[in-house]
C-alpha cells in the first residue's frame, strides 16, 4: 500500500484541494460552487492520510471491540462476531478539521445502534479508545440513531491500515478527528472525559456545520 | 509502509514563535519510560490535527503543539523536564 499524501503538508494539501475544487472541469459533473460544505472547508477527491503515531498493526484473531460500562461490565466482539452481525453501507461525507472535505464516502460495517443495543447503561458520555493508545470523546446520543459505525470495508475494499483498519469508527456529522482508526472499545461514562485533541486545544463537540474547530469556538 | 514521522527539528519553527531559545537542543526526559535525548530526536507527526512529538524509545507522547488562529497549546506533560543549555 502506498501512504498517498504522506509527504505532503497541509498548505500543500490546501493547494491541491484548492486546485481540485477549482480547476478539475467536470467535477462530480457540477460546479464546485453547487456543493454545500460546512464554512472554512474545501472539497478534496483525496483521502489525505493523517496520523499522530505509528501505524498499529492487529492480527485479526486477536481483534477485538469492547465497551466497558460505568459499573465496569464489558461487552465484547471478536473479528467474526462484527461481521456477523447485521451489516450496514453507509455512503456520508467527511469533514476534516484541517479544512479538507470529502463527498459521499461507501463504507461497510455494523451501525453503533446495533452493538449498544443490549448494553446496559446509564452513560451520557463516550470515550472511544483504539489500538495504539488514541481517544476521543462524544455524547453518547451522538454514537445512536444511525449516527455512527464500526467499519471494516471503504470503497468496497477492505479498509486499509493508514485509513485505520481492520476497523475504525466513523461519526461523519462531526469533525473526523471523532472517527477513531484502529478501534479498539469504547468507556460509556456518566462525566464525559475528553480524549487526545480535545485535551490539545481541540473543541470538545466538534460540529462542522458550526465551525467547533478549537476550545472556545 | 514507511511511517508518517519527521525527525525533532520539524519542531525548530514552531516552537520558536513561542520560545526565545532553540529548544530542539534541550535534553528531555521521557515520562513513560525515562529515557532522556535531545528534543531534535523525537519522532515528529506532523500530518495531523498538531504536532506530536513521540519518544524514540517507547513510542510514547512527549509533546503536542495545536496552533489555532490566535493562540498555541501546548503540552508537555510527557517529559519529565527539558535541560535548556545556556550561556554561562
Ligand atoms: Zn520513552
Amino acid at each position: 500500500m502506498t501512504p498517498q499524501g504522506a509527504s505532503i503538508g497541509l498548505n500543500g494539501l490546501r493547494q491541491r484541494g484548492l486546485a481540485v475544487a477549482i480547476f478539475t472541469p467536470g467535477f462530480h459533473g457540477r460546479r464546485s460552487t453547487d456543493v454545500q460544505l460546512p464554512p472554512g472547508q474545501y472539497l478534496t477527491e483525496d483521502f489525505p492520510v493523517l496520523s499522530a503515531g505509528p501505524t498499529p498493526r492487529i492480527p485479526l484473531d486477536r481483534w477485538e471491540f469492547v465497551i466497558t460500562t460505568e459499573t465496569e461490565q464489558q461487552y465484547r466482539w471478536s473479528w467474526d462476531e462484527l461481521w456477523a452481525l447485521p451489516q450496514d453501507t453507509p455512503t456520508v461525507d467527511i469533514h476534516c478539521v484541517t479544512r479538507w472535505s470529502k463527498l459521499a464516502t461507501s463504507w461497510q460495517g455494523v451501525s453503533l445502534d446495533t452493538v449498544l443495543a443490549d448494553v446496559e447503561t446509564a452513560a451520557d458520555f463516550a470515550l472511544v479508545h483504539s489500538y495504539g493508545g488514541y481517544t476521543t470523546n462524544v455524547p453518547l446520543e451522538d454514537l445512536l440513531d444511525g449516527k455512527a459505525w464500526i467499519v471494516h470495508q471503504f470503497e468496497g475494499e477492505d479498509l486499509p491500515s493508514e485509513h485505520g483498519g481492520p476497523a475504525r469508527m466513523i461519526v461523519p456529522h462531526l469533525y473526523f478527528w471523532k472517527s477513531a482508526k484502529w478501534v479498539r472499545g469504547m468507556q460509556l461514562l456518566l462525566q464525559d472525559e475528553p480524549g487526545f485533541w480535545e485535551t490539545a486545544g481541540y473543541h470538545d463537540y466538534g460540529d462542522p456545520w458550526r465551525e467547533q474547530r478549537y476550545q472556545g469556538d | 509502509m514507511t511511517e508518517l514521522y519527521e525527525d525533532g527539528n520539524a519542531l525548530a519553527g514552531p516552537l520558536g514563535e513561542i520560545f526565545a531559545v532553540d529548544v530542539t537542543v534541550a535534553i528531555q526526559r521521557c515520562a513513560h519510560c525515562g529515557r532522556t535525548g535531545p528534543v531534535a530526536a523525537l519522532r515528529v507527526y506532523r500530518h495531523a490535527p498538531g504536532l506530536v512529538a513521540r519518544c524514540p524509545g517507547c513510542d510514547g507522547v512527549v509533546l503536542r503543539l495545536v496552533r489555532t488562529p490566535d493562540a498555541a497549546f501546548l503540552d508537555l506533560t510527557g517529559a519529565l523536564n527539558l535541560r535548556i543549555p545556556l550561556e554561562a
